[in-house]
């Protein structure tokens, strides 16, 4: 028997590329199905989804600016850090009561997920962008513009792929993201942000809060420096009411579910067309 | 001729312009830092809150002095200094607008007709290295063209080598030069080394005639700190206990968020009195304070979180 001491992991929030405690000092507890008490995982409060989306805002440009076969690295390299934490994601899932197969099965498709977005990123203007036939001595192009700074609710019951899987499409396309989650999927969500951030990925980018969507998601769809919001995971009972605050201020609601595909990847941006003066 | 000497209560000025010797007495460094880090802190919530941000707005120096400076920025500056906030019409204008003595006339046709003063920056900003005939003729030709406020920099040079009479004298000339207009002296406190010399600095300032104690030209990393301002704020109390005269304190340079206004804001009223939380005694110097403040509004009237790119930016 080893006569260590536990280091137990206190499990914060990921905010412009720090790991802060909620500005509220709350927290929750995590229990494993029997009761045992795992983690007091950080509740975000609205005023750390302030700083996440001021942290986002901030890093958006820069982000946006690189090239999308820089993006594309990137995302790769989360998929080798993810690859290599792969046992400790599976066992944050194990805890809260997911079955090993599916824990396993959950982080394996996470991993693919990031591969598939890191080749999509090069690959989006090609599919999507044209040189368009217009009736006059113009040039006109169609591009594709990243959305600005995209709001995620995962699911809570998604696990890992539940994150990944909308954080990684947003940013192979030049978004900076706030994600929310909560639930079975804190452990595992306060853990993807040490991912994250020894991804090369700029701080700011990604931002992961933990905490409770009926509490937080009403600040992000009212936020009029937030572009869009991903509703994939938010509860059904307040979709509608969300809904509705993202009318009132024109921001972009979707709905992805992670799906790989394009329609996912086009969610997170728009096109925008320009007529060049001149015809070639 | 200044005299200064130094007892065990401090140090003793004689031969200054006023009636009787000014005592400035020593400072304790850590006890201030202490005081004004507490001070500064303080939550201010709600009803309050909201009429803190409007008053800080009602106090600013809408400022730009950059090489840069053009005719029109000075124009889209001062209109925002007439309408802060171009969703909230009933938000009052700003103090003044803050410009380099060249675009003094174009600042004051901007505002003609508002209440807002028009302020130049005279006298061989920021350094203050250049002949006095010339600092007092620069000074007198930006009240010719209508600056209603002159911010002067103090003769740090002469200051840290002890010609107290030359930085005295040289203020006392200044406000001779500016006649009816204002005159407000930038001591310019990260040069000057320690509390005390800026308590020392404060004091000749006041006692040669200035209306207002400015810290900082705001063209040096550290420019208004929390200990500074309780710093000159004690010496403007100080002064007026002892002369009897009112002299109003403006903070300028690394003021940047509503809350640091909010924070000052209730320094000033715990250390000066309420007395001071007007336009006439009290001001920010500063460019994007302004932003943040209609954004912190703009987020206490619609309970939504504001976009600042919203906002104009000069």
């Amino acid at each position: 028997m080893s006569d260590r001491v536990e280091v137990r992991k206190t499990y914060k929030l990921f905010i412009g590329g720090a790991f802060p405690r909620s500005e509220s000092a709350r927290t929750t507890a995590v229990t494993a199905p029997d009761g045992t008490l795992l983690a007091h995982v950080a509740t975000a409060s609205r005023k750390d989804v302030r700083d996440a989306v001021r942290a986002a805002r901030g890093a958006q440009e820069s982000w946006a600016g690189r090239t999308p076969y820089n993006r594309g690295q990137i995302l790769y390299r989360i998929a080798e850090v993810l690859e290599g934490r792969a046992a400790q994601l599976a066992g944050e899932l194990e805890a809260v009561g997911v079955p090993a197969a599916e824990a396993r099965a959950d982080v394996e498709a996470a991993v693919d997920g990031a591969v598939y977005w890191a080749g999509f990123a090069d690959k989006l203007e090609q599919l999507v962008g044209s040189v368009n036939p217009v009736a006059g001595p113009f040039l006109n192009l169609s591009s594709v513009v990243p959305m600005g700074v995209c709001a995620l609710a995962c699911p809570d019951t998604g696990g890992v792929r539940g994150v990944l899987g909308l954080v990684c499409p947003a940013i192979m396309a030049g978004n900076a993201v706030v994600a929310v989650a909560g639930g079975p999927a804190a452990l595992v969500t306060s853990t993807l942000g040490e991912v994250v951030a020894t991804s090369d990925v700029p701080g700011g980018v990604v931002n992961l809060l933990t905490g409770d969507h009926a509490q937080l998601l009403p600040w992000l769809a009212d936020h009029d420096d937030v572009d869009q919001i991903d509703l994939s995971g938010a509860p059904a009972g307040i979709a509608a009411d969300l809904r509705a605050r993202t009318a009132e201020n024109l921001k972009r609601a979707s709905a992805t579910h992670g799906a790989e595909d394009l329609r996912t990847a086009m969610a997170f941006c728009e096109i925008r067309t320009v007529w060049h003066p001149a015809s070639i | 001729m200044i005299t200064a000497s130094r007892d065990s209560r401090g140090i003793v000025l004689e031969g200054v312009a006023v009636d009787t010797p000014l005592r400035v007495q020593p400072v304790d460094a850590l006890a201030l830092q202490e005081r004004a880090a507490r001070l500064v802190s303080r939550s201010v919530k709600r009803e309050s809150k909201v009429a803190g941000l409007e008053l800080s707005v009602r106090c600013v120096d809408l400022t730009t002095l950059e090489g840069a400076d053009t005719p029109g920025k000075v124009r889209a500056m001062c209109a925002r200094a007439l309408r802060p906030d171009p969703d909230d019409l009933s938000l009052h204008p700003v103090a003044a607008v803050c410009v380099y003595g060249a675009l003094v006339a174009e600042a004051r046709d901007a505002v003609a007709g508002s209440p807002v003063k028009v302020a130049s920056v005279a006298g061989a900003f920021p350094s203050g290295q250049s002949h006095l005939h010339e600092r007092l003729e620069e000074i007198r030709r930006a009240v010719d063209d209508g600056a209603h406020e002159v911010d002067i920099v103090l003769n740090r040079g002469a200051l840290l080598s002890g010609r107290l009479d030359v930085v005295h004298d040289e203020i006392a000339a200044a406000k001779q030069a500016v006649g009816h207009a204002h005159l407000k002296t930038i001591l310019e406190t990260g040069e000057l080394g320690s509390y005390e010399m800026v308590r020392l600095a404060s004091m000749i300032a006041m006692a040669a005639g200035s209306d207002v104690i400015k810290t900082s030209t705001g063209k040096l990393p550290v420019s208004a700190t929390p200990p500074v301002a309780l710093c000159m704020s004690e010496a403007i109390r100080d002064f007026g206990e002892q002369t009897g005269r009112v002299v109003g304190l403006k903070l300028a340079g690394g003021v940047r968020t509503a809350k640091q206004a909010l924070g000052y804001l209730a320094l000033v009223a715990e250390t000066l009195g309420t007395d001071w939380l007007t336009p006439d005694r009290f001001r920010f110097g500063a460019s994007t304070l302004l932003n943040d403040l209609v954004l912190q509004l703009r987020f206490q009237r619609t309970g939504r979180y504001p976009r600042p790119g919203d906002l104009p930016v000069d």
